[in-house]
């Protein structure tokens, strides 16, 4: 009978090493944002049509004018887009030129959004194929990209905007605009 | 308010598990002398958690009918514009609404064994549902402090986020909830498994008791995956039946366990043997489930089906299965040892056929395990790979054709000892169709091995099944023995198509203008025309095909291309045209070059004999479990007019 | 039925067969994930240390702008798969994935032919707005990260 006694340690055993295996990996990727491999680099060319008939569409010329921009990426059907709402129209408030990027979105659906939701944006650009989203280097919505005068990409924030990130992103805005 | 009403009735829920696990606990530890009053409280405290869990269920349905779009949830994951019955799917097509099933499917199957379970001793029974509190308190935390479903949303949403079109299905919106009972079910065999290690009760009657919940949870199991298969068969577009994606061999692996569950459990019922292992099984039965949920829920395994990534709640699933299955893991270590062996049995007889039936099943779930778990394991080495058909095909056939043979002889054997040479005639009979079905199919056509193998076997096994039927009154035969006939028949018919299916399977790929006709084996395919068509939150393009079967009259099919809006989705919604001995399978594509349009189409001949296989495989359950029942049942009332003359006797 | 039982030794042998499938099972499992996990690989990776011929591989990475053509029968797809570092031809026969497009990620399951070009039997390039596929995140072009596992919910 002893011997057969430790057998029925075996399960145990096998199912330990099933949680180390597993919780290791659980815990390792411990965040699946991705920055950006476009940091520092010139926005890619594009040209996109009007997202809302309010707003004109958004082109690379537009984020190479001189004044630092934000590009917000969000879509009418996306929940955190809307939470950010009002941060970004503190940011607005605060003197940022926010430039948006309507993600995979139809034109009456962005319309409604905006007049629920506020509109910071001076253009809005329709991006049908997610082309430009992800010519930037964003995995998701909301995303928002610093851009400095010259139109090159200077910081990336992942996520919706808390309330406690609008001072961040006005600095990194100003550092943009240096 | 109809929200905070079943957060309320929730919260409740959890108190009574806690009161039924604390009220059972110092039962079991006073043991006789328990005061009578505390272990009263056990069983009604079940009943009342059910009817709880359920209440909070029904108000999660009524805010998704109602689209009470100030409920997060409600806003995430529905869209007043939806069809009702995908807003009622709607409140379990989601990570928190799903959680909340599992726990009312869970309580509500431990307020009926409450109710009902008289059999065993009563330590047992409040052992029992002690742990079933255990494994539900920790659901009730995952769900109140992790994923409350009823959680506000400030300031409600103009409009919900939809539904994802691909669940926008009505195959799909009831596919999980089929899975759940089964997992659920399994829930109750380890509780069993668990009171009967904690009381040393591992019983004849501990099996009887536990059979009808392994049954049940074993029809949906079998009922889900099959439901599953055919939803991915004709929703991806694909032309597969079965990718080995890791949420298939999430739903996979419990039912491998509870199948060998379920033949263990007859050993220990009718010959009160394989003690521990049938315990064994009851926990790995259980841990399965919990682990593919686990896999499923963590995001851990990238997937088709992969729901939303959430490392938090992944480590919180990953603590209740280390809990619960490490606790009982632990007590059967512990205590295996001291359960008595049970009673013996020669190799050549119904028990060692089963010994068979369950070392290949738990090879194969050894072997889908492993094979899930790969990619994590090479990983965490820095090697990414992912693991396929090629893989899981032949390895597992390596002990699934052996499995099959014994299936086909083990139930002619007689219990405790028999010998093949009673069985002489039979072997014999089922050894000339497997054979000649070889020989034929070899020489008339050139297939591979696997699928050859498939074809003799699955005619050697639909004879088989039906042989202990023979010398029997057919009117006297239990129905429990039908569920083992229609149930390996079952089996067969599956094995046919699956076969079929990868052995005969014609595909032809191309580019057609309009009015362009193609051959495809028997069938005649012409493209007639591709038009525009809008549903309520789609547009596609369709193709009107017109297909033909050999001289027959021409049938029109019309494969789409859809194109989803909230979110933004695009799926191929293929075509599908069924006649008795297979389908022709139509997908359309984008246009080409010159208007041309991509169409694939597949001829499958018999591939319609893998589900129905499946649906067989469960009706024989279900026989099975009503034969089963019915038998208790009949027991019961004869006990309890024998007792109610006991007691007239003496007055 | 009065032939005397070996309880002790059926009971044995039984055991033995047991425990011999299942430790069968286990060395044969762990052999075979060896020869058929099919590893993942991005162009550079291939470029180096290119798998075996007929191997099942996957491979990942970005479809270059202007490359994909169609061959005359309309439904084989030639294009090449790039990181910034190397460049693989590959060739696939079937329907493209909807947001299979020029300049965006791909995975692609396949072998390697013995001319070089990479023969994919199933292409992955359904983009989800909030997932990527871990397999992607190390590459060295932004714009990969997009090639997503088609995934609901």
């Amino acid at each position: 009978m002893n011997k057969v006694r430790w057998t029925f340690w075996v399960p145990l055993a096998l199912f330990g090493a099933f949680i180390v295996l597993v919780g290791v990996q659980l815990f390792r990727p411990a965040n699946d944002e991705v920055a950006s491999a476009m940091i520092g680099k010139p926005l890619p060319e594009f040209d996109l049509r009007p997202a809302s008939s309010t707003r004109p569409g958004l082109d690379t010329a537009d984020l190479s004018d001189g004044t630092p921009k934000l590009l917000n990426i969000f879509a009418s059907w996306c929940v955190p887009c809307a939470a950010e709402a009002p941060q970004l129209a503190e940011l607005e408030r605060a003197g940022a030129n926010i430039v948006g990027v309507a993600v995979r979105d139809r034109p009456e659906d962005v319309a409604a959004f905006l007049s629920r939701y506020g509109n910071p944006y001076s253009r809005i650009g329709a991006d049908d194929v997610s082309e430009v989203q992800l010519g930037i280097g964003s995995s998701g919505v909301p995303e928002t990209f610093v851009v400095d005068g010259n139109g090159v990409i200077t910081y990336q924030h992942i996520g919706d905007i808390r309330p406690e990130a609008v001072p961040l992103l006005l600095e990194k805005l100003r550092e943009a605009g240096q | 308010m109809i929200a905070e009403f079943g957060l309320a009735a929730l919260w409740l829920a959890a108190a009574l598990a806690l009161l039924q696990l604390v009220a059972g606990v110092a039962v079991l530890k006073q043991g006789e002398t328990a005061s009578p009053a505390i272990s009263a409280l056990v069983r009604p405290s079940a009943a009342i958690q059910g009817v709880l869990a359920a209440v909070a269920f029904l108000a999660l349905l009524v805010v998704f009918h109602q689209t009470d779009l100030s409920v997060k949830l409600v806003a995430e994951n529905s869209h007043s514009d939806k069809p009702w019955i995908f807003k009622i799917a709607g409140a379990w097509g989601n990570h928190e609404g799903s959680m909340l099933l599992w726990v009312t499917i869970m309580s509500l199957a431990g307020a009926l064994i409450a109710l009902l379970e008289r059999r065993l001793p009563e330590p047992t029974m409040i052992a029992t549902l002690s742990a079933q509190a255990f494994t539900g308190l920790g659901f009730y935390a995952f769900l109140l402090f992790s994923s409350n479903p009823f959680e506000r949303l400030a300031p409600p949403a103009p409009q919900g986020m939809g539904l994802n079109p691909l669940l926008q299905d009505i195959g799909l919106a009831f596919h999980p909830p089929t899975l759940y009972f089964g997992y659920v079910g399994l829930s109750i065999a380890f509780s069993f498994a668990v009171g009967a290690l904690i009381t040393r009760q591992v019983t004849p009657d501990f099996a009887r008791a536990m059979r009808p919940w392994v049954l049940g949870a074993w029809i949906f199991l079998t009922l889900g995956i099959t439901a599953g298969s055919y939803w991915a068969y004709y929703e991806l577009g694909w032309g597969g039946w079965w990718f080995w994606d890791p949420v298939e061999n999430a739903s996979l692996m419990p039912w491998l366990a509870a199948t060998a569950l379920l033949h263990s459990a007859s050993v220990l019922a009718a010959r009160d043997a394989l003690r521990a292992w049938t315990i064994m099984l009851g926990v790995v039965a259980f841990s399965m489930s919990m682990i593919g949920t686990f896999l499923v829920r963590s995001g851990i395994l990238t997937s088709v089906h992969a729901f939303a990534v959430d490392p938090e709640r992944g480590s919180f699933i990953l603590a209740l299965l280390a809990i619960n299955i490490g606790g009982a893991l632990t007590l059967f270590a512990l205590r295996a040892s001291t359960v008595a062996e049970g009673e013996r049995f020669s190799v050549t007889s119904r028990e060692g056929a089963l010994v068979v039936n369950n070392v290949a099943l738990s090879a194969i779930l050894g072997i889908v395990l492993l094979g899930t778990l790969y990619p994590l394991l090479t990983e965490a080495f820095g090697v990414r790979v992912s693991v396929g058909p090629p893989y899981f095909n032949p390895v597992s056939a390596i002990f699934f054709l052996p499995m099959l043979l014994v299936l086909a002889v083990g139930p002619l054997l007689r219990w405790r000892q028999d010998s093949l040479g009673r069985v002489q005639k039979q072997v014999v009979l089922i050894a000339v169709v497997i054979l000649a079905a070889l020989a034929g199919v070899a020489f008339s056509t050139s297939i591979g091995i696997l699928p050859l193998l498939g074809i003799a076997l699955s005619l050697g096994i639909a004879v088989a099944s039906f042989m202990p039927l023979i010398g029997r009154s057919i009117l006297r035969v239990p129905l429990a023995t039908w569920g083992m006939v229609v149930a390996h028949f079952g089996v067969a018919v599956a094995l046919f198509g699956a076969a079929c299916d990868s052995a005969f399977t014609q595909e032809r790929l191309l580019a057609a203008q309009v009015g362009e006709t193609t051959q495809l084996g028997p069938w005649t395919v012409t493209l007639e025309g591709v038009d525009p068509v809008a549903g309520p939150n789609w547009t596609a393009i369709e193709g009107r095909l017109s297909a033909r079967y050999g001289d027959g009259r021409p049938t029109e099919i019309t494969p789409q291309s859809r194109n989803f809006w909230t979110p933004p989705q695009e799926t191929n919604e293929a075509a599908l045209l069924t006649r008795w001995n297979g389908q022709l399978y139509a997908v359309i594509g984008e246009e080409g070059e010159d208007d041309r349009w991509q169409l694939r189409l597949w001829w499958k001949p018999f591939v319609t004999l893998i589900w129905y296989g499946g649906a067989l495989i469960s009706l024989g359950g279900l026989l099975a479990l009503i034969g089963r029942v019915a038998n208790d049942l009949r027991r019961r009332s004869v006990q309890r007019r024998g007792a109610t003359r006991r007691g007239e006797q003496p007055s | 039925m009065n032939v005397p039982l070996k309880p002790k030794h059926q009971r044995l042998i039984l055991v033995l067969i047991a425990l011999a499938a299942l430790i069968g099972a286990g060395l044969l499992a762990a052999w075979a994930l060896r020869s058929q996990a099919s590893y993942f690989f991005v162009p550079s990776e291939m470029a180096a240390r290119p798998p075996e011929p007929g191997q099942a591989v996957r491979l990942g990475g970005m479809v270059q702008i202007g490359s994909v053509k169609t061959d005359a029968d309309g439904v084989t797809v030639r294009f090449v798969v790039g990181d910034g570092e190397a460049r693989i031809p590959v060739r696939y026969a079937g329907i493209l994935p909807d947001l299979f497009v020029e300049g965006s990620g791909v995975v692609a399951e396949g072998r390697l032919g013995a001319d070089g070009t990479f023969v994919a039997d199933n292409l992955l390039a359904k983009h989800d707005e909030n997932y990527v596929p871990r397999e992607l995140e190390h590459m060295t072009e932004a714009q990969m990260r997009a090639a997503v596992e088609e995934t609901t919910q």
